[in-house]
């Protein structure tokens, strides 16, 4: 098996962000995190359960002519904690970071709590407090702990 | 001098002790009736507490202020749609502070995110009500010291958030929590995760009998009806979690009774003859404390 000739799963993208080692059957969720849909013009390549030697398998996201910002790498730790993301700028790696859950998500999650003052429509973000018991809502007080994929706005 | 006053979790225990020092000083006479002369409260109540807004209104006016609302929420520009936070920015310009009581919960956190006054905390839906919380801890000081003793919550303990408040603010003292809940409304599991890392023992019981007995003060809370699918099922529950004076007579001698009312059939009228009985007492101390929470916000 050493000699079977490799094989580019994925062309280079020229500029842009690779999204890797995505949590294996990850990707389209982390597509969804972003707001890309079938709809959107964003040119694309997605790469699922791909052998990886840190993780067994993972998912790959290429996006072309988009970085993605703070906020948008934030997200993508709440499902895809292991993802690296590499922005690329003329083929060249040009930055590349590890997502990290930040200490407080701001806007990122929506609160369960149907009563909570953050699920109207007043001026404000929602804001999550990380905590080892799960999302810690800062206005209602409320945890997340299940399905937080689902409440990503 | 604190800025807001909006959950008791942000309350470390010298400062509930020197709150509950201040309104023991206030209910004995020692207090400058004109402290407030100056001072508008602006009393926001976004869904009706007759009690919680009298005893907001009767605290200012006994340190001479004056107390400004909004009307009837329905006459408000709430019913035109104006968001809290803008009627938080233009009641800012009115008062000096402001009590909130607000149907959704965050909402008292909202408005001090808003606010350019202080804004205390009546009651945010389900959610958080300090005042109420140190009313109960200086009603039971009253009785007995707050240290080593047992205390027992009863009733609708998942959504019973006076239950869960009272609970967080205990664990700053050596108190032993007792627990007694009809089935689906136990304290949610994350609360008492929380409140067992914060220290605290707490003991889970099933029999009101070995409850009652095991207790220096039981806070009883009123079970919703509307939490049964039927009222059959309602009043069956309901009749096992009934304080009587023949459950009382077990209890120790110095037990005391609480509620942070208005209750329903949770306790027959009979025990309020007996020297148990302190919600009537309980209900009173809110002059004080929120006197002392006025003083501590504008003095
Ligand atoms: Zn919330």
């Amino acid at each position: 098996m050493k000699d079977e000739p490799r094989v580019l799963q994925i062309s280079p993208i020229r500029n842009g962000t690779v999204i890797d080692h995505i949590t294996a059957g990850e990707a389209l969720n982390v597509l969804k995190i972003l707001g890309i849909t079938g709809t959107t013009d964003e040119c694309l390549s997605i790469a699922t359960n791909v052998a990886s030697e840190k993780s067994g398998r993972k998912d790959v996201v290429k996006i072309s002519d988009r970085e993605l910002c703070t906020e948008e790498v934030d997200r993508i730790a709440l499902i895809a904690p292991q993802a690296t993301i590499n922005i690329i700028r003329d083929y060249l790696v040009c930055e590349k970071m590890g997502v990290e859950i930040p200490r407080v998500l701001l806007g990122v999650v929506r609160c369960p709590n149907r009563g909570c003052i953050s699920n109207t429509n007043e001026p404000i973000k929602s804001r999550f407090e990380v905590t080892k018991r799960g999302l810690h809502c800062l206005y209602c007080d409320w945890y997340l702990k299940d399905d937080i994929p689902g409440h990503i706005i | 001098m604190r800025q807001h006053i909006i959950s008791i979790k942000e309350f470390e225990k010298k400062d509930i002790d020197a709150l509950l020092d201040r309104a023991e000083a206030i209910d004995q006479g020692d207090y400058d009736p004109k402290a407030l002369e100056d001072k508008i409260l602006g009393v926001l109540f976004f869904e009706p507490s007759t009690r919680t807004r009298m005893s907001f209104e009767a605290a200012m006016a006994r340190l001479g202020g004056a107390s400004i609302d909004m009307g009837g929420v329905e006459a408000s520009s709430v019913v035109k749609g104006e968001t809290l936070a803008d009627t938080i920015r233009v009641v800012s310009g009115y008062a000096d502070a402001i009590v909130l009581r607000h149907p959704r919960e965050g909402a008292a956190q909202l408005a001090s995110e808003f606010a350019s006054v202080p804004v205390l905390n009546a009651g945010d839906g389900a959610g958080q009500h300090p005042s109420q919380t140190l009313i109960d801890l200086y009603t039971i000081r009253q009785a007995m010291p707050l240290e080593g003793i047992d205390v027992g919550l009863l009733g609708d303990l998942r959504y019973g958030r006076t239950a869960h408040s009272l609970a967080y603010a205990l664990t700053q003292y050596d108190v032993t929590i007792h627990t007694l809940a009809p089935e689906g409304l136990e304290m949610p599991p994350n609360v008492v995760e929380e409140l067992r890392e914060r220290g605290v023992e707490i003991v889970v019981h099933d029999e009101i009998g070995e409850f009652t007995r095991a207790l220096d003060v039981m806070y009883v809370t009123r079970i919703q009806r509307e939490r049964f699918p039927d009222s059959a099922s309602y009043y069956a529950v309901a009749s096992s979690y009934r304080v009587t004076p023949e459950l009382l007579a077990e209890a120790r001698e110095r037990m005391i009774v609480l509620h942070p009312l208005p209750r329903v059939d949770e306790i027959d009228p009979r025990v309020d003859a007996l020297p148990h009985a302190k919600y009537f007492q309980q209900a009173r101390n809110g002059v004080p404390i929120r006197m002392a929470l006025l003083l501590e916000v504008m003095g």
